[in-house]
C-alpha cells in the first residue's frame, strides 16, 4: 500500500522549539565530548541536562496536554524515528556507538585512571558527584546521570501521554522513583558513609547484578562488618524469598515493569520503539532459546566463580567447594523434581526442553567439580569464565544491542532475549502466579493493537481472539495492551490460579450447548 | 475428498474454515478478490491513523494458511453454477465445489444521491476504500475538507481517521442526535459533545442533497438538502450503513431478498450451499436480532456453528446473549443483552441512566418496569465483564441485583477510580423519587 509518510504528522512550532532547546543540552555534552574545556562546569552541567528536560517538558506537554484524553499513537508507523526510518537508524547508531565507547574504550569520554583528573565529557560531570559523594565523576557516574535523566523526563512524558490511565501513571513514578533513589542517589550515599562498600543497587539483584556474588565483591561486603554482612544476606533474600512472593502475588511486572531500572528506561526513553518488537512465531522460538541460554551460563558462571573460592576444607568454613555444589545441584534438583510434579501434565512437550536444560546445568556443575582448581574451571582461568560473561552478556548483550538497538529491535530486546533475571521471574510467573492478563469473553476484534504494542513482542491478539487469557513467561506486565485495546478486552489481573489457562475454541457469546460441545473436549 | 469452497476471507469465511480444519481433513479454499491473506477489517482505520501497518492487521502469519492446508484464491467471483456446482470467476479461471459457503460481507449503502459516483467519494468498508482514502486524502494540504455522510459506527470511525491526520471533517447525520436509532438519548448526546470537542463540524438533522463535480469529474462540494448549503470539499465519505455484497449471486438460482436467504442451519434454497456473516439474511429474525447481523461477532458465530454441521454434526445456529462494543474516538462503549433507544423500545422497557459529570462516561441498564427483570446494559467509558452479565442475563437476575453487584462486572484497569458506589445511590435515589 502506498502508504508514504503523510505530511500531516508535522510538529507544531512549539515542539521546533522544545527540540531545538534539547539540542542545545546535547550540543553542550557533545562539545564536552571533544574536550572543550568548560571554564565552569557546574553551570554548564547544570545547563546542559536542565535543557534536555526542558526540551522534553515542553516538547511533551504540547504534544500531549492540547489534545483529548486517549490513546495518542497516531502516526507512529509514520515517523522516521519509531519506524526504523532514517532517523531511526541514525539515533540506534549513535546510541550504539555510545555504548561501545562506554564499555569499552572510556578514556575517549575523557575518564582519567589511576589519579589522573578527568577530562572531556566525564569531567563536565565531576561537580555533580563531588557534590554527591566527594569523589570525582566516573564513566559509570556519567551514564547514570544520563540514565536517570532519561527516565526521569521521559518519565513525565509517558505520564502525560498516559494522563487517563492511573496504572500506567503509577508505574511510572515507581520506575522514575527507584531509578532516582535506589539506583542513582543512594549507592552514592552509600559511598560517603562506607567507602568501602561495593557498588549496590538494592533493587537490582542476582543474576541482574551477576557480579554480586564474586569474589571482590562479597569479600567487599564481608570486610565491612555488620551492614555489609546484612547487604549480602538481604541480596540473597531478595532472589530466594521476596521475588518469589511478589511474583506469585503480582507476576514479574512488579519487578519488569515497576522497579527495575532497564525496564524503567524501555518503559520511558524507549517507549516509542515498543511496536517495533517482531511477533513472529520465529521471534519467539529464538527467544525461548537464547533467554534461557544465558540463565543457565549465569547460573553456572555464578557458581563457578563462588566455587573458585571456596576452600576444600570444611575445619576453615563450613561451606566448603563439595557442600556448595551439592547445595546447588541439591536445589535446582528440588526446583526441577517439584515443577515435573505439580505441572509436568500442563507443560506438554515443554518438560523436554526443560529437562535438557536441567541436566545440562548438572552435568556442567558436575564436570566443574570434577576438573576445577583453585584458578580454574572448564580447564580456563575462573575470572575469564566472568569476563567472557560481564563482556557479551552484561555488556554488548544489554546495554549495545538492548539498549543501543531501541529504534531497531524495539525497547525491551534485552529483556525479551538476553536477561537472565527476566526468565527466572517468567517461569514462575507462567507456573506459580496469580497474574493473568484476562480476556473478556468474545468481545475481541482481531484488530491487533494489543500485540502491535506488546513490547515483548508476544502476539497478544492470538490468545485474545480465542477467548483465552494471557499467561506467558515473558510478559512484564506494562499493560499497554489492555489501553490500546479500543474494545475493552484485556484487563492485568491477580486472581486465583484455578481456570488462569483456559483455551476455548468457541467464544462467550455463541449457542451454549455448542460450546460446551465443543469446549469441553 | 470432499472441497468445501467459502467465498470471500473475511472473520465469518475464516472462522469457518479453521474449525472445519479442525474437525476434519476436508479439502478446504478461500476465494476472495480483496486481499491475499485475511486481515482485520475494523482495524483498517488504524493504518490510516498510522497506528498499526497493514500486515499488522492480519492475524495469522503467512505461514498459517499452507501449514492447516488452507488453499487461498484471489479472485472475484462473477457466476454461481448450482447445476454443476461450478464458480465462474473474473480472471477468466473456474473452481468446482462440492458444498460452498458464501461469506461476502458487506458493501457500502450509496442511495442515488447525485454525483455519488465521483472521483473522491467513497465508502469506508473496503481495503480498496482505504486505499483511496490515501490517495485523495493523503494530509490537510491535498484534502483541504472532507465531508462524512451518515452517523453510524463507520461513520464516526472515517471522522476519527481524518482528524488524525488534521483533515477538516464535516460530519453530516440524518438523525437528529447521533445514532440514536439504537443508542438511548443520554448516550447520544454524550458522543454528540464528544464529537464537537473533536473540532469535528456535526451537522445533525442534515441530509446530504447532491454532490458537485468540478470539471474533471472529481467531487467540488456537497449541498445540503435542508438548507441548500454548498460545502466545499476534496473528498466524500458515503458511511450511511452497509448492505451485503451479493450482487454477483442474483443471476443464480440462489434466493436472496436483501442478503442470501438462510434458514436456521444456514443453509440457502439450494442443496450444499450456505451462505454466513454480513451477507446472510434469516428467513424471520432470531429473537430481538435482525435478520441481517453486519457485526464481526456475530460473523464468527455464523463460523463456528456452521463448521459443525459441514462436517456432520448438523446444529442450528442459536446465537447466546447478545453483545457489541465500539469505540466513538475516546470513549469506549460495551453493550450486553438488550437496550433500546426511545424511538425502538417496548412499554415494558424501562431505563436508568447514570452519567458522570466529566461527560465521558456512563450507563444504561434496560429493565422491564412489570417484571423488574435486568434486560440489558450499555456502557460507555467504564468497561466491563462479558462472562458476568451474560450470567446474570441466563440467571434472569432482576435490577436491584445487578444494581449491587455492580462491582463484580467492572473490568476498568486496576487503580483505576469505582464508580459503582455514585451509581448505586443514583439509582436508589430515583427510585425513592418515582
Amino acid at each position: 500500500m502506498s502508504l508514504a509518510k503523510p505530511d500531516a504528522v508535522d510538529i507544531s512550532n512549539k515542539q521546533k522549539v522544545a527540540l531545538a532547546i534539547g539540542i542545545i543540552g546535547l550540543f553542550i555534552l557533545t562539545l564536552a565530548l571533544f574536550n572543550t574545556n568548560f571554564p565552569n562546569k557546574g553551570v554548564f552541567l547544570t545547563c546542559a541536562l536542565g535543557l534536555i528536560s526542558v526540551g522534553t517538558i515542553i516538547y511533551s506537554r504540547d504534544a500531549y496536554l492540547t489534545k483529548l484524553e486517549g490513546i495518542k499513537n497516531d502516526g507512529v508507523w509514520f515517523k522516521s524515528i519509531s519506524s526504523r526510518g532514517v532517523w531511526g537508524w541514525v539515533v540506534g547508531v549513535i546510541l550504539t556507538a555510545f555504548y561501545i565507547v562506554l564499555y569499552f574504550y572510556p578514556k575517549y569520554l575523557g575518564l582519567g585512571v589511576d589519579g589522573v583528573v578527568n577530562t572531556g565529557l566525564i569531567s563536565l560531570f565531576d561537580p555533580l558527584s563531588q557534590l554527591l559523594s566527594g569523589r570525582q565523576a566516573s564513566q559509570w557516574f556519567v551514564y547514570g546521570t544520563l540514565y536517570t535523566i532519561a527516565i526521569l523526563a521521559f518519565g513525565y512524558k509517558f505520564i502525560l501521554k498516559y494522563r487517563h490511565n492511573r496504572y500506567q501513571q503509577i508505574r511510572t513514578i515507581s520506575v522514575m522513583f527507584f531509578q532516582l533513589g535506589f539506583a542513582f542517589l543512594i549507592p552514592e550515599f552509600m559511598y560517603v558513609m562506607n567507602n568501602d562498600l561495593p557498588y549496590y543497587d538494592l533493587k537490582s539483584m542476582w543474576p541482574l547484578n551477576y557480579y554480586i556474588f564474586d569474589e571482590w565483591s562479597v569479600n567487599g561486603f564481608l570486610s565491612n562488618g555488620n551492614i555489609g554482612l546484612a547487604l549480602i544476606l538481604f541480596g540473597l533474600i531478595t532472589i530466594f524469598v521476596i521475588s518469589p512472593i511478589l511474583t506469585y502475588k503480582f507476576g514479574k511486572r512488579w519487578y519488569c515493569s515497576w522497579v527495575c531500572g532497564c525496564g524503567g528506561l524501555a518503559e520511558t526513553a524507549g517507549d516509542s520503539f515498543r511496536q517495533l518488537s517482531s511477533k513472529k512465531m520465529s521471534a519467539w522460538k529464538l527467544e525461548r532459546w537464547l533467554i534461557h541460554t544465558v540463565l543457565v551460563f549465569s547460573v553456572v558462571m555464578t557458581t563457578a566463580m563462588v566455587y573458585t573460592y571456596l576452600g576444600y576444607d570444611s575445619n576453615d568454613f563450613w561451606l566448603t567447594r563439595g557442600v556448595f555444589i551439592a547445595l546447588v545441584i541439591g536445589f535446582l534438583t528440588l526446583v526441577f523434581a517439584g515443577v515435573l510434579f505439580f505441572k509436568g501434565k500442563e507443560l506438554g512437550k515443554d518438560v523436554k526442553y526443560g529437562a535438557i536444560g536441567f541436566f545440562v546445568v548438572i552435568a556442567l556443575l558436575v564436570i566443574m567439580h570434577l576438573t576445577g582448581t583453585t584458578k580454574h574451571v572448564f580447564y580456563i582461568k575462573a575470572g575469564a569464565l566472568r569476563s567472557i560473561y560481564g563482556i557479551y552478556i552484561g555488556s554488548i548483550f544489554s546495554g549495545v544491542i538492548g539498549t543501543g538497538f531501541y529504534p531497531i529491535l524495539g525497547n525491551r530486546s534485552w529483556c525479551r532475549f538476553g536477561c537472565p533475571m527476566a526468565a527466572i521471574l517468567g517461569f514462575q510467573q507462567r507456573l506459580f502466579s496469580k497474574f493473568r492478563i484476562t480476556t473478556n469473553g468474545g468481545q475481541c476484534i482481531s484488530c491487533g493493537n494489543c500485540s502491535n504494542s506488546c513490547e515483548m513482542g508476544i502476539d497478544v491478539r492470538h490468545y485474545a481472539q480465542k477467548g483465552e487469557n494471557i499467561v506467558r513467561s515473558s510478559c512484564v506486565g506494562c499493560g499497554i495492551c489492555a489501553a490500546v485495546c479500543p474494545r475493552g478486552v484485556l484487563k492485568l489481573e491477580n486472581d486465583s490460579m484455578k481456570g488462569r489457562i483456559n483455551p476455548t475454541e468457541v467464544l462467550l457469546g455463541n449457542d451454549v450447548d455448542l460450546m460446551d460441545l465443543v469446549n469441553q473436549k | 475428498m470432499e472441497h468445501i469452497v467459502i467465498i470471500g476471507n473475511g472473520i465469518s469465511g475464516v472462522t469457518l474454515a479453521r474449525h472445519i480444519r479442525k474437525l476434519s481433513d476436508k479439502k478446504i479454499t478461500i476465494v476472495s478478490g480483496e486481499a491475499d491473506y485475511f486481515f482485520s477489517r475494523t482495524a483498517l482505520m488504524y493504518i490510516y491513523m498510522g497506528h498499526m501497518k497493514f500486515e499488522h492487521t492480519q492475524p495469522y502469519e503467512n505461514w498459517f494458511w499452507k501449514k492447516n492446508r488452507i488453499e487461498l484464491r484471489k479472485a472475484f467471483v462473477k457466476q454461481i453454477d448450482t447445476n454443476s456446482k461450478t464458480l465462474l470467476l473474473a480472471d477468466g479461471g473456474n473452481l468446482s465445489y462440492d458444498k460452498l459457503v458464501i461469506a461476502t460481507g458487506s458493501k457500502p449503502n450509496k442511495f442515488g444521491w447525485p454525483g455519488q459516483d465521483l472521483e473522491g467519494v467513497m465508502g469506508m468498508y473496503h481495503k480498496q476504500d482505504l486505499e483511496n482514502l490515501e490517495i485523495y486524502a493523503p494530509n490537510n494540504k491535498a484534502c483541504k475538507r472532507a465531508v462524512i455522510v451518515g452517523g453510524g459506527l463507520i461513520g464516526i470511525e472515517l471522522a476519527e481517521m481524518l482528524n488524525s491526520r488534521n483533515v477538516p471533517v464535516t460530519f453530516l447525520v440524518r438523525e437528529s442526535s447521533f445514532w440514536n436509532g439504537v443508542l438511548p438519548e443520554g448516550e447520544s448526546q454524550i458522543i454528540n459533545r464528544h464529537i464537537k470537542n473533536h473540532h469535528i463540524d456535526l451537522r445533525l438533522s442534515t441530509n446530504l442533497k447532491e454532490i458537485v463535480s468540478d470539471e474533471n469529474g472529481k467531487v467540488k462540494s456537497i449541498i445540503i438538502e435542508e438548507t441548500g448549503e454548498e460545502i466545499p470539499c476534496d473528498v466524500v465519505g458515503l458511511t450511511a450503513g452497509v448492505s451485503p455484497n451479493i450482487d454477483f449471486i442474483k443471476s443464480s438460482t440462489i434466493e436472496t431478498g436483501r442478503g442470501v436467504k438462510v434458514n436456521r442451519y444456514l443453509e440457502t434454497n439450494i442443496p450444499d450451499v450456505y451462505a454466513i456473516g454480513d451477507c446472510a439474511e434469516q428467513h424471520e429474525a432470531i429473537g430481538n436480532r435482525r435478520p441481517i447481523e453486519a457485526v464481526w461477532y456475530t460473523g464468527r458465530m455464523m463460523g463456528e456453528t456452521l463448521a459443525q454441521t459441514i462436517c456432520g454434526n448438523r446444529i442450528q445456529y442459536k446465537p447466546g446473549h447478545w453483545f457489541n462494543s465500539a469505540k466513538f474516538l475516546d470513549i469506549e462503549y460495551q453493550t450486553y443483552g438488550w437496550v433500546f433507544s426511545e424511538k425502538s423500545k417496548q412499554d415494558y422497557e424501562q431505563h436508568f441512566h447514570w452519567k458522570h459529570h466529566d461527560d465521558t462516561k456512563c450507563i444504561t441498564v434496560a429493565y422491564n418496569k412489570d417484571t423488574n427483570d435486568f434486560l440489558g446494559i450499555n456502557t460507555f467509558g467504564i468497561r466491563m465483564r462479558h462472562e458476568i452479565f451474560d450470567k446474570w442475563l441466563t440467571e434472569k437476575r432482576d435490577i436491584d441485583y445487578v444494581m449491587n453487584h455492580l462491582v463484580e462486572a467492572n473490568f476498568d484497569p486496576e487503580f483505576y477510580s469505582h464508580y459503582e458506589a455514585e451509581i448505586l445511590s443514583t439509582f436508589n435515589n430515583q427510585l425513592q423519587t418515582i
